[in-house]
């Protein structure tokens, strides 16, 4: 690992003004530490979020669930109100990695980090979440921008994302067996009204899956989904999975997580 | 550069100067040469490193010594009681032979620790889940599952 600056800072404004140029924020360092010393990343200064305390916490009015960004993923799997109020979120965080990763992973670092493998962004599109900076509200379609990108600028702190609670939701996916990341993961979220399907996993960023989204809307029921074929055009294929089974996997993934809504 | 960090190990106070860089598994094996801890693969991966902070079983190696600041740390030295008695997770582990080489045990008994407290009467499935950020390369973890069930039980008895 390069050498870098270290700052602890005890407000979110001091963080803020010390995110500039070259410099990184750092939250609970289960991607950024392995990617610094495989020396993908060399920032200058580091610029560790752990001081600062009033980022960590879920709140819910049993409508909307509002995590902190520095909420562990631990937390999130093991919190009542979560558990209570979208069961699903909080059976997503409780799948992410492995308990070592769990304690120390936060919300906050997993969607700026928008790994097209991650959990965490099917729930956020799949429920249509907020995510909350120290600058802005940004709305799924906006913070998601692509491949390990998304809205924030250098500058730019994810505080807290907010979760509309949905009348039911599930999400399945077909994990990889060594890392537990997504190769294909569905989250599905029925608001009664409306239905939403996000997809990661399978293509460069997680999107949503209209057809899937129209049918279940009409009826949600497994085999409203059972029989629609995705295309593989734009899904990824690498040494874990073509993207003709990627794609034959999220209509799969779509009909476990709807028949463990239904549940 | 240097930064000095504080925190506790298996209940000593200890301040080290480190460079900024320096991950906790450092501080832990070559600053304090508690090298129970071990470093496996370095990625994340094994959890031979893994070590108790603040109650938590986390991967020494996937963090840096400043992000242990202020935390209370526990390593395989601070498990068995001050007199040499075993602790009931190690007691298991050496009664069911949950070990051969015994590289990754030290993980496994601080992740089982952990895992035993929010589950005093886990399932097989339960304790094979648990398991998934530590790998062993001997045992086929058959006697590693075992151990932590009877672990778990024995620590939810006396307590
Ligand atoms: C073995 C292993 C298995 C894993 N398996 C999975 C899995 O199955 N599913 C999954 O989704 N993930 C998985 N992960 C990734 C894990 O969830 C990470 O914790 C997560 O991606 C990054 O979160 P972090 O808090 O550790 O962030 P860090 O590593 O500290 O930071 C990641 C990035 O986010 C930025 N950042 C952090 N916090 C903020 C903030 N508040 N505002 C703006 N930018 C910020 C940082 O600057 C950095 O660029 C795995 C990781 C490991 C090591
Ligand atoms: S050495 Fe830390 S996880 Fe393998
Ligand atoms: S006992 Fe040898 S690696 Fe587990």
């Amino acid at each position: 690992m390069h050498a870098f600056k270290y700052h602890r800072p005890s407000s979110v404004k001091a963080a803020a003004a010390l995110a500039k140029g070259e410099a990184k924020l750092l939250a609970g360092g289960q991607t950024l530490v392995q990617t610094m010393k495989l020396r993908l990343a060399s920032p200058s200064d580091i610029i560790d979020l752990g001081a600062l305390q009033d980022l960590a916490g879920i709140q819910s009015d049993g409508k909307t669930v509002t995590i902190g960004a520095m909420t562990r993923h631990a937390d999130v799997a093991h919190s009542a109100e979560v558990k209570k109020t979208i069961p699903a979120l909080a059976a997503l965080a409780g799948m992410i990695g492995d308990r070592q990763v769990r304690a120390m992973g936060t919300i906050g670092g997993s969607l700026a980090n928008n790994d097209p493998a991650a959990d965490y962004p099917a729930a956020v599109l799949g429920m249509g979440a907020t995510v909350i900076t120290n600058k802005r509200k940004l709305s799924p379609d906006e913070f998601f921008k692509g491949m390990f990108t998304t809205a924030l600028a250098a500058d730019e702190i994810i505080t807290a994302v907010s979760f509309p609670a949905p009348k039911r939701a599930a999400y399945i996916k077909f994990k990889n067996p060594a890392s537990r990341f997504a190769i294909v993961g569905v989250f599905v979220a029925d608001f009664g009204s409306s239905v939403r399907v996000a997809v990661t996993g399978a293509g460069p960023v997680v999107f949503r899956q209209a057809e899937m989204e129209k049918a279940l809307a009409a009826k949600f029921a497994p085999e409203s989904v059972a029989n629609i074929k995705v295309k593989q055009d734009g899904l990824n294929s690498d040494l874990h999975a073509s993207a003709e089974y990627r794609a034959h996997l999220v209509t799969v993934m779509a009909k476990r997580a709807v028949e463990a809504a239904l549940k | 550069m240097a930064v000095k960090v504080s925190l506790k190990v298996n209940g000593k106070s200890v301040v080290a100067e480190v460079e900024e860089r320096t991950l906790l598994v450092t501080v832990i094996r070559e600053h304090l040469r508690l090298t129970g801890t071990h470093v496996g693969c370095d990625t994340a991966q094994c959890g031979a490193c893994t070590v108790s902070m603040n109650g938590r079983a986390v991967k020494s190696c996937s963090m840096l010594a400043m992000q242990a600041e202020g935390t209370e740390v526990m390593t395989i030295e601070g498990v068995a009681h001050a007199d040499g008695t075993l602790h009931p997770m190690q007691a298991a582990f050496k009664e069911h032979h949950g070990l051969q080489c015994g590289f990754c045990t030290p993980g496994m008994v601080i992740n089982a620790i952990d895992f035993a407290k929010h589950h005093p009467d886990p399932s097989e499935q339960e304790i094979r889940e648990a398991l998934e950020g530590n790998l062993c390369r001997c045992t086929g973890y058959h006697n590693i599952v075992k151990a932590i069930g009877a672990g778990a039980r024995a620590m939810a008895a006396s307590k």
